[in-house]
């Protein structure tokens, strides 16, 4: 049979999350200008009201994601995009997401902090953040492109996992991958795996809009159609009632923490590039991993054996990824673009002897295959 | 039991959520009984009301009824209920605010959503006070007023919470007391009625706490208050302003034809697909 040509497009990687939420659903759309981000509000308040969506402007990032959330409740899919600033003011209704269990996808183009920072200077030091910026324990799921065209893959994903596991999704992007145009190929329809929430098929009365399943994810009702629930940022029991009682407590937390953690496997994405025989081994994200590709072929030209880890999710950490790596390699660099956010993380997990060396660049510029490949040469 | 009792408890979660956490005599039960009977002679099917709030004790109030139902983050109720009503323009979508709620930490939410005009009914239960922490001062709280963060004397001044409204834009104001009860039920229906952002606030005690530092008396007696210091809109009119220096006005303050946000939206819709153009 012969292949289809698909789609091809030269995208900024801001078009592509545009795209690939489209292509994934995404119908509601509340924001609040800022770079790097802004093109994503800027195409989607084009968009969107073309496919009978909805773009709205809000007064802050608080208001932005509020909106997002109440959208989501009705079944609607939904988005919002910022940066570091706006990601900071976000992270109260992020908790309420979470403890709600209302999926809804956030876009943060990283930019130097803290503060205002750098607004238009690549940075990745929103990784701690995004993982424990709002308070209370919470899991989440973190998800970082390196290349236009996963921005579009990602962003589908973002919004499937967001809907699978009824938890807001984060797509953690720097300002290099968000303003870069790469050439991409956007597969047909048919080819792109879209996942719905599962929704709930018994009668109201029976409806117990919290209450655990197999796989931890309990069905969920749009509002204004008969399951008439209540829902609540205060810690709820099953029926989604605010509780003080331990014994409902206890079991609820647990819930939230077991529905990532069980279903963990379904939520690692990255790429092992040359890593089955490398002595060195690189871990990196966003567009750090493209520096690091390059300084992989280098030092292999030179007879090096490296090899790279590539992280697309960021968080749940993966882990099994990490340990598979040092099983060969016994040193492990990780390049990024912050004082040691996932270098951390690396050391935490690894168990054994491994020398796990560092570059941390915050000088508001990239980390170049040159300085990848110094380090290489330093630690060998 | 009574017509009017057989009526609140077609729509309470009374197997589920009672009893509730508000004090013995606080107002808020009186406006949830507005509230309750304006729904029903507005015949709205109960599947259709989703009652947003935020936090504090008027924000308890959505768990005690039977609708969609959702309790927000303190000061954002308004957020949320702007994107359950542009992503499902048929609910009737009806948020319901402390005065700390909704001006001081939601101020922001507040203007915006009243200049949009945005088809939904805020409800603002003004109770001078932030009543769920212990009674501290808020931007409703008049001048020389004890709280517990003003124990020598408020040197702030208060918002006017209706009037502020009618000047962000909203298309229908009103403000009523829980003395006033029938009024506040007829006011809660106009405001439902309303196309667009529609206001109602509520005067309301804390009598535990608020009236209780400022020697104000008991509920009952503060119910009193709310008696002798309101004054129709229709009888403000009659009297000059220094007849009205303690007095606070009650009654419709506007009522206005302004297109809501959504339909001014579905003529963005129409221009983006080349329907119509601009
Ligand atoms: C972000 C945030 N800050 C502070 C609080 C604590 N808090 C809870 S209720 C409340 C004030 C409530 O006052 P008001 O809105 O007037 O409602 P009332 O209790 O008087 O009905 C405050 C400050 C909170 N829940 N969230
Ligand atoms: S503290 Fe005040 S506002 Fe809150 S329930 Fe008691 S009387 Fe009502
Ligand atoms: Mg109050």
């Amino acid at each position: 049979m012969k292949k289809k040509k698909r789609k091809e497009l030269l995208l900024q990687g801001n078009e592509a999350i545009v795209e690939g939420a489209l292509k994934a659903g995404c119908r509601f759309f509340a924001g609040y200008p800022i770079t790097p981000a802004t093109e994503i509000s800027e195409i989607l308040s084009v968009k969107l009201p073309k496919v009978d969506g909805t773009f709205i402007q809000m007064e802050d990032e608080i208001a932005s994601l509020g909106a997002v959330i109440g959208a989501s409740l009705t079944g609607t899919k939904s988005m919002t995009a910022t940066s570091g600033p706006g990601f900071s003011l976000m992270q109260e209704n992020l908790g309420f997401a979470i403890i709600t269990e209302i999926p809804c996808v956030i876009v943060d183009a990283m930019r130097g902090g803290p503060s205002t920072g750098l607004p238009t200077s690549p940075s990745q030091s929103d990784v701690m953040q995004a993982r424990w910026g709002t308070h209370g324990d919470h899991p989440i799921i973190v998800l970082c492109p390196s290349t236009v065209s996963e921005c579009f893959t990602l962003t589908i994903k973002a919004f499937n996992f967001s809907e699978r596991f009824r938890n807001p999704v984060i797509l953690l992007v720097d300002e290099v991958v968000a303003h870069m145009r790469e050439k991409i190929a956007i597969p047909d329809d048919e080819e792109i795996e879209v996942f719905n929430r599962v929704k709930p098929t018994v009668p109201p009365e029976w409806y117990i809009p919290y209450q655990d399943t197999p796989r931890g994810v309990p069905p969920m009702a749009d509002f204004g159609e008969g399951y008439r629930y209540h829902v609540t940022g205060l810690t709820h029991d099953i029926r989604g009632f605010p509780t003080s009682r331990p014994d409902e407590i206890d079991p609820f937390i647990r819930r939230l923490f077991r529905k990532i953690s069980q279903n963990f496997g379904e939520m690692q994405i990255g790429e092992f590039f040359m890593t089955d025989d490398a002595d060195i081994s690189i871990v990196a994200y966003g567009c750090v991993a493209r520096s690091a590709k390059r300084a992989v072929i280098d030092a292999r030209e030179r007879g090096i054996k490296v090899g790279l880890l590539k992280l697309n999710t960021i968080w749940p950490f993966m882990r099994t990824a990490v340990e598979k790596l040092v099983a060969k390699s016994k040193i492990v660099i990780v390049p990024e673009m912050n004082m040691g956010q996932i270098s951390r993380e690396v050391k935490r997990v690894i168990k054994s002897d491994v020398k796990v060396f560092t570059i941390n660049k915050v000088d508001s510029t990239i980390i170049t295959p040159e300085e990848i490949w110094a380090r290489i040469k330093e630690v060998s | 039991m009574a017509e009017i009792t057989k009526l609140i408890h077609k729509y309470l979660r009374h197997d589920k959520k009672f009893p509730h956490v508000w004090c013995p005599g606080c107002g808020i039960g009186i406006m949830l009984g507005a509230l309750i009977r304006a729904i029903d002679s507005s015949g709205y099917d109960k599947d259709d009301i989703v009652l947003v709030s935020g936090i504090g004790c008027t924000g308890r109030l959505p768990v005690y009824v039977d609708f969609n139902t959702l309790h927000t983050t303190h000061g954002r109720a308004l957020t949320f209920a702007t994107g359950i009503k542009l992503a499902k323009p048929r609910l009737k979508v009806i948020v319901v605010m402390g005065d700390g709620d909704a001006i001081a930490i939601g101020g922001n939410h507040f203007i915006h959503a009243a200049r949009r005009n945005i088809d939904l009914t805020s409800i603002i239960v003004n109770n001078s006070v932030y009543g769920m922490t212990g009674g501290q001062y808020s931007p409703a709280t008049p001048y020389g007023m004890k709280t517990t963060t003003s124990m020598y004397s408020n040197v702030e001044h208060d918002f006017k919470i209706a009037e502020l409204a009618v000047t962000a834009g909203a298309a229908f104001v009103g403000r009523g007391t829980v003395y006033h009860a029938k009024l506040l039920d007829s006011l809660f229906e106009k405001a439902f009625h309303k196309a667009g952002f529609s206001v109602v606030e509520v005067i309301s005690h804390c009598h535990t706490q608020y009236g209780r530092l400022n020697r104000m008396g008991s509920a009952v007696e503060m119910m009193e208050w709310q008696r002798d210091h309101a004054v129709t809109v229709e009888k403000a009119r009659q009297m000059k302003s220094d007849e009205l220096q303690d007095k606070f006005v009650i009654g419709v303050l506007v009522d206005r034809e302004l297109p809501p946000y959504e339909e001014e939206y579905e003529k963005v819709r129409k221009w983006a697909k080349g329907v119509d153009k601009k």
